[in-house]
């Protein structure tokens, strides 16, 4: 909450310029014929996505240079708010030019960013993003359409909210596309969850076999597992191995175990003495503290908090890092 | 040209209205409950504000019209007042509503879901309405409520509230209606319709916002919810809003008054936008003209997304409403036209126009004509409805 919050405002004032002047005047709006088609010595494709019971309808128009694979014109028609019509558009004019290929690889996140005025600034507000990821799936569909195969080639077609047609594979991308963290935010974006709810999470009105709730968790986990494995593959090619300060708590206790074991264990024992590790624990100002307490011999040996300590000590800076520090207790 | 037909969402504030609440803010500010001339000299229009607000509803001196911020107040007092007096301290546990009520009605009721409370939402049939057989069956002995709408926001159906206010009576259940789209565009009384609460809001027949009403029938129990003072006989805390009751006061005796002209020439001006736009192919109405509240017409334009249609409307200058869920901050689909009937689209495709005594004959012609250049462009550009003609170059 806050300030901003209190008095709702009109989405409409959150639509940039290009959003508000294209829904005007849309510069794609229409269709191409087979005639037209023939003309550009181009091949037709038609593609549908959505329908009007859903809130949102897109028909993509193509006429695709068959040697070259590049698409020659678009066009689009649109059942859908003023959003909607804007992201059609920009989609339609984001094909041009491109090879089918290419156009498969155009985001939701690129025809939202072509419509923004300023770079920083979003073009529509949040709960209207999933009119441009509307944009997207229909050029998938144009694609499937042009090479002969089933848009499931493209992406699984597993439908995860049957009200507004959202797929899984389109909810996985977007959530790893937008880093997004809340099923509210997945609504915003595909709309998936807007209407009977029952995809949200069990218990609905309807089982499902998928629910937002589960996907989400499991995508956020596919993203950390994958942050982590890219981050150890930097690590490792960078510097072979990860830098101390990186490690997890359990690693630096593992590290700081094998380094007493190999370098300092032994030479107590022969003293008759040891040492077991207590605690490690990061501080506020960058130290890993090591807490130790000595056995047998050690623990009355006036050494034990000065020249054995900073032996200690020294070999694990040395071997580890500079930043840890030997607290006996 | 600016035209404002929104009616149901707020409507202009009738200048014969402000006229009689401007000395309330400068000359006569004092504060109704002290003993000095400051105060005083406020109670005689206070007095008359009340007289006009009874009047207008056809209550009786006994029962109480306790003066609130707005409607919503009004019905989240009702409800958690019934939870306090009957539910929590009492033996009832049940409250009947209806699918198609105000959100203020449903989410209160979703809120005493929560402290145990069962709500009964009754189903609407395709005109918007409920059926009295089902509400009569749905009462048990544990119902400790009934509150249903008199006049709906979205279609302007007007429910059978004596029928549901006899059912009411015939099992002992107490009967709460939201009158707040029923005041000045039907006939309201309070008696006739055996109601026991009743709430409405000035800012929808002409009068300021921030100030409503909760009307009591003589002898029913309500737990105070705003403790403080001793204003409003104690029922109701909080320095009096002497303008905006002065105001309401005034908004009521106009709306009564102007029964008759809302009969007569604002329903005609409304049939004639109706009938204009129901020429359009792929279009329909929800409910008969009779049925309904005479200034509202609930339509779907087929192939057209409501929030498309708003926007081709207001860069027009003309303000309308829709209930379709691109146009909600929430992207929810609105209960009241899922509840009418999702196979229709009504939840995409409605356009809602309210008309109010201030609207003229001249804004009709031009709403006609703009509403019709902008199916033409919205047509041509949808891909749902199989229409395409040269690319139209509308007027707007």
């Amino acid at each position: 909450m806050g300030k901003n919050t209190l008095i709702g405002g009109s989405i409409w004032e959150e639509y940039s310029q290009k959003v508000q002047d294209l829904m005007n005047h849309p510069q794609n709006m229409g269709e191409i014929t087979e005639e037209q088609a023939k003309e550009m010595g181009a091949k037709l494709i038609v593609a549908d996505f959505g329908a009007e019971s859903c809130g949102d309808a897109v028909r993509l128009y193509w006429a695709v240079d068959e040697d070259t694979d590049i698409i020659k014109e678009a066009k689009f028609k649109s059942f859908g708010c003023g959003t909607a019509i804007a992201s059609s558009d920009t989609m339609a004019e984001l094909c041009k030019g491109k090879t089918v290929d290419e156009a498969v690889k155009i985001t939701n996140i690129d025809v939202e960013h072509a419509m923004r005025d300023n770079p920083d600034i979003p073009a529509v507000p949040p709960q209207k993003m999933h009119c441009s990821v509307m944009a997207y799936d229909v050029i998938k569909e144009a694609a499937a359409s042009y090479k002969g195969v089933d848009a499931a080639s493209f992406e699984d077609q597993i439908i995860v909210c049957e009200c507004a047609r959202v797929s899984l594979g389109t909810i996985k991308e977007v959530i790893k596309l937008n880093d997004l963290k809340t099923v509210e935010e997945i609504t915003n974006y595909t709309k998936a969850g807007a209407f009977c709810k029952s995809c949200i999470k069990p218990g609905g009105h309807e089982d499902r076999d998928y629910y937002l709730v589960d996907i989400l968790k499991e995508t956020r986990e596919e993203m950390e597992h994958d942050k982590l494995s890219s981050l150890a593959d930097a690590k490792t090619s960078e510097a072979g191995e990860f830098a101390f300060v990186d490690l997890t708590m359990v690693q630096k206790l593992k590290k700081v175990e094998a380094v007493i074991d190999e370098n300092i264990r032994e030479m107590l024992m022969m003293d008759g003495g040891n040492l077991e590790i207590i605690d490690i624990r990061d501080t506020d100002d960058g130290f890993t503290d090591v807490y130790i307490r000595y056995l047998g011999a050690c623990s009355g040996c006036a050494s034990s908090s000065t020249g054995t300590l900073y032996a200690i000590e020294a070999v694990l800076k040395e071997k580890l890092s500079d930043a840890i520090r030997v607290l006996p207790i | 040209m600016r035209v404002y037909l929104d009616n149901n969402a707020t409507t202009i504030v009738d200048p014969i209205v402000f006229e009689e609440m401007v000395p309330y803010f400068c000359q006569m500010y004092g504060n109704p409950n002290s003993l000095h001339e400051f105060g005083s000299e406020t109670h005689p229009a206070l007095r008359c504000a009340m007289d006009r607000l009874y009047a207008g509803v056809g209550a009786n001196d006994d029962d109480d019209i306790v003066v609130t911020s707005c409607a919503t107040e009004s019905i989240n007092w009702v409800l958690k007042g019934v939870y306090f007096d009957f539910i929590r301290n009492g033996d009832k546990n049940h409250i009947i509503t209806s699918e198609v009520e105000h959100p203020a009605v449903i989410a209160a009721c979703k809120f005493l879901e929560t402290l145990g409370v069962d709500v009964t939402y009754l189903p609407v049939n395709n005109d918007g309405v409920i059926e009295l057989d089902t509400l009569e069956q749905s009462i048990t002995d544990k119902t400790a409520l009934v509150s249903i709408m008199w006049a709906n926001n979205e279609t302007g159906m007007v429910f059978p509230i004596e029928e549901i206010g006899q059912i009411c009576k015939k099992h002992d259940v107490l009967f709460h209606t939201d009158a707040t789209q029923a005041i000045g565009k039907v006939p309201v009384d309070v008696e006739k319709a055996g109601v026991d609460y009743m709430s409405f809001s000035a800012h929808k027949f002409h009068g300021p916002k921030g100030v409503g009403g909760l009307y009591i029938k003589e002898g029913k129990v309500i737990t105070s919810l705003l403790h403080g003072g001793e204003h409003m006989g104690g029922l109701r805390s909080g320095t009096l809003n002497v303008a905006g009751i002065v105001g309401m006061g005034k908004a009521m005796e106009l709306a009564v008054e102007n029964l008759d002209f809302e009969k007569s020439n604002v329903k005609r001006l409304r049939n004639r936008l109706e009938d204009a736009l129901l020429k359009l192919s792929g279009t329909f109405v929800v409910g008969t003209k009779e049925q309904r509240t005479p200034n509202t017409i609930l339509i779907s334009v087929k192939g057209i997304e409501g929030e498309a249609m708003l926007w081709d409307l207001n860069k027009a200058g003309i303000a309308a409403s829709t209930g379709s869920a691109c146009a909600s901050e929430t992207l929810e689909s609105n209960p009241v036209m899922e509840a009418i009937g999702a196979e229709a689209d009504l939840a995409h495709t409605a356009l809602r126009l309210s008309l109010s005594r201030f609207t003229t004959d001249e804004e009709i012609d031009y709403t006609i004509e703009t509403i019709q250049n902008a199916v033409l462009r919205l047509r041509a550009i949808s891909s749902t409805y199989a229409y395409a003609p040269d690319w139209h170059e509308s007027k707007l």
